[in-house]
């Protein structure tokens, strides 16, 4: 073999070998800059428009003026949310609904997670599997089938009628209860599953080892089971609060009209006040708030995790 | 022998050797414990005292039980039936939070998320002891396993052997009554092992702690244990000190697991107080045994020969009538020290032979297919019933 020049075919797989893994990363890559990126420039781009009644509802930001190119940037989008109370109280409000909705979902799907865990082969699948059984039915007939169920004619209040336990239905849709149910119900899945991939890779004689040094139980989980499990919550809190924040199906089908949230807020700007340039503000707002803290956070989990080794 | 050598000789025997003294309180008492698993005996009424100081080693290979057993000792998991003491206190239903013992897990089990420090401090930060007293006594245990240095690094900034150290110093930390120990040399490679097993024995008498091993490998049972429990399927087959094991196994299980041996199946023909004969095929002809054997004639025994004992030679030795026997090497191994031989007696039986290389020679003394003789002194075997 030395000494003789290599066939083109041993030139291409040598060529593979060193570059190959730039061609599997590049695929990917591409298609998320062609798909996420692009569609969010636009949406960047008409944030800054103002509106008009033409096709399309805003104002061009380029324009061909004189041999030259006229940037218009209007900033006064970005104000009038700051200066209009209802854009705030929007954004509070979706960040306390998420927020509160999220520890629930913990708390829940804590030791749901952790049973699934510590249960045995046939019996974890099983129940993994019920985790994601509601998958298969579309997302919005099973918010309808909720509010089925807490409906003023609905399951709950006939049953408790029937029962003779309450006299008068109990008003539980178009509340904030409600929305708070259906977020939960939502997302659990989202909670329990990373939760169950780090309770399920520790060692269970980390736990015994705890016990045998004088910790009880409850102990023993706080101290060592519960801070090993930081990565899991901390995945599956921002996989349920991330989306909860936006949320719209679920405030508008089971809330109130009180219920304000910052999704609503977005489509009503849209396609009732056709006001397309403060909806792209109010989305990259809420992007700016919550992703960039929240990358910066992960960021810093992970530039720690990566110094002890 | 005088009186007063005799009587001396006898105190040795009662403070040394306490399981040969009638009198001696053992330390942990497991009384007919036993262990299901659904229909599984992990234990098996198991009955065994171990003593005060002693490093008590659990032999026997993986499923035989000695996990388990230490386990039950630790409180992770309950006996189905019979009783623990330690120390004479019951520990039934005493979960393993409130049990005087610690143990060193195989896996080290080293909290990831604390410094070896928080980590040997875990166990007396949970008994509520001064800041100032937990500090000295982790700098003093640190200093004991020489990790010291190490005081600030997270476990995974060690290698094995260090976790080992700090492993023993996170369950020795919190003085235990007993110390149990699970594979504690397994995940370190040969010449690291052979060191640390020195020095967990000499730890051991330093603190004069109590503990209890589990261990597959016969060598680190026989280094370090001042007695064995060899296990299989859930029963002890044999407790005694590593000597007792090698030179007096009660059956053939035990002979092969501690050690190698060659087993000569025969019957016994000729019984008398001096000398025994028994006949076996396996080895072409009758077996002379030089002490009398408990049994009646007929009846079959088995014939043990450590491959050490053996000795071979190229031409058939001259003052022997019995045990000698003709055969042609097959097979041999070249270990530096020593040489293996296996070699295929006429009757068909396969014999291992190790001899020790004391000489320096200038060529291999045999080669494969030499005829050769093999044969042992009448004292050197051990006569088997089970």
């Amino acid at each position: 073999m030395s000494g003789t020049a290599p066939t083109p075919k041993q030139r291409f797989d040598r060529w593979m070998v060193r570059n190959g893994r730039y061609l599997v990363i590049g695929i990917p890559f591409f298609w998320l800059m062609l798909f996420f990126l692009v569609p969010f420039l636009i949406v960047l781009k008409i944030s800054f428009a103002t509106a008009e009644y033409a096709q399309p509802p805003y104002s061009a930001l380029f324009q061909w003026v004189d041999q030259g190119i006229n940037i218009a940037l209007n900033f006064g989008n970005y104000l009038f949310l700051l200066s209009d109370s209802l854009y705030v109280t929007a954004y509070l409000n979706s960040i306390r609904i998420a927020a509160i909705s999220t520890v629930i979902t913990l708390l829940i799907g804590y030791p749901m997670a952790y049973y699934i865990a510590r249960s045995s082969g046939t019996v974890r699948s099983v129940l993994l599997m019920l985790v994601i059984l509601p998958f298969w039915t579309s997302f919005l007939i099973r918010v309808y089938a909720w509010i089925g169920i807490l409906d003023r004619e609905g399951l709950i209040n006939a049953a408790l009628l029937g029962l003779g336990i309450i006299s008068e239905p109990l008003i539980m849709r178009q509340t904030e209860f409600a929305v708070y149910i259906g977020i939960v119900y939502t997302y659990l899945p989202f909670m329990i599953l990373p939760l169950y991939s780090t309770l399920e890779k520790m060692d269970g004689s980390l736990v015994e080892a705890a016990l045998d040094l004088g910790c009880r139980p409850w102990k023993a989980f706080a101290r060592v089971t519960l801070p090993l499990s930081l990565p899991g919550i901390l995945a599956g809190s921002l996989l349920v609060f991330i989306p909860a924040v936006g949320e719209f199906v679920i405030p508008e089908l089971l809330g109130g009209p009180n219920t304000l949230m910052i999704g609503r807020t977005l489509w009503d700007e849209f396609f009732a006040n056709r006001d397309w340039p403060i909806a792209s503000s109010v989305a990259i707002a809420m992007l700016l708030f919550l992703v960039v803290p929240i990358m910066w956070f992960q960021n810093l989990q992970g530039s720690e995790k990566g110094d002890g080794k | 022998m005088s009186q007063g050598d005799k009587q001396q000789a006898q105190e040795c025997v009662q403070t040394s050797q306490p399981w040969n003294n009638p009198d001696a309180v053992p330390f942990i008492r497991f009384e007919h414990v036993t262990k299901k698993f659904g229909d599984f005996f992990a234990v098996d009424d198991v009955s065994l005292d171990i003593y005060r100081h002693e490093l008590f080693a659990l032999l026997g290979g993986s499923g035989c039980g000695k996990t388990t057993l230490l386990r039950m000792l630790a409180g992770f998991e309950e006996p189905s039936d019979g009783k623990i003491y330690i120390d004479g206190a019951d520990m039934s239903g005493v979960p393993a939070y409130e049990r005087p013992t610690n143990m060193m897990f195989q896996s080290y089990a080293l909290f990831p998320h604390m410094s070896v420090e928080q980590n040997v401090a875990f166990g007396l930060h949970q008994d509520g002891l001064p800041k100032s007293e937990i500090r000295d006594r982790v700098e003093e245990m640190l200093n004991l396993v020489q990790m010291g240095k190490f005081a600030k690094r997270k476990p995974h900034q060690l290698s094995g052997g260090q976790k080992q150290r700090v492993a023993l110093a996170r369950s020795l930390v919190k003085q235990p009554k007993v110390l149990l120990l699970d594979e504690p040399l397994g995940a370190l490679d040969k010449k690291l092992r052979e060191q640390t097993q020195f020095e967990l024995v000499n730890i051991q008498e330093k603190v004069g702690t109590t503990f209890v091993m589990v261990t597959h490998d016969q060598e680190e049972a026989m280094t370090m244990a001042s007695r064995i429990a060899v296990m299989n399927e859930g029963v002890i087959k044999q407790t005694g000190t590593p000597f007792e094991l090698y030179e007096y196994p009660n059956s053939r299980f035990t002979a092969n697991f501690v050690g190698q041996v060659n087993l000569l199946e025969g019957i016994l023909v000729d019984d008398n107080e001096k000398y025994a004969i028994i006949h076996s095929e396996a080895a072409g002809g009758d077996i002379y045994i030089d002490h009398a054997v408990s049994g009646h004639e007929g009846m079959t025994f088995w014939v043990a020969l450590r491959p050490e004992r053996i000795r071979l030679s190229d031409s058939q030795p001259a003052e022997t009538k019995y045990n000698c026997l003709p055969g042609k090497v097959e097979e041999i191994g070249y270990l530096g020290g020593l040489s293996t031989y296996h070699v295929r007696l006429d009757s068909g039986t396969r014999i291992k032979i190790s001899e020790p290389n004391s000489t320096r020679h200038i060529e291999p003394r045999y080669t494969w297919e030499d005829r050769v003789w093999v044969s042992w002194e009448a004292g050197a075997a051990t006569v088997l019933s089970q």
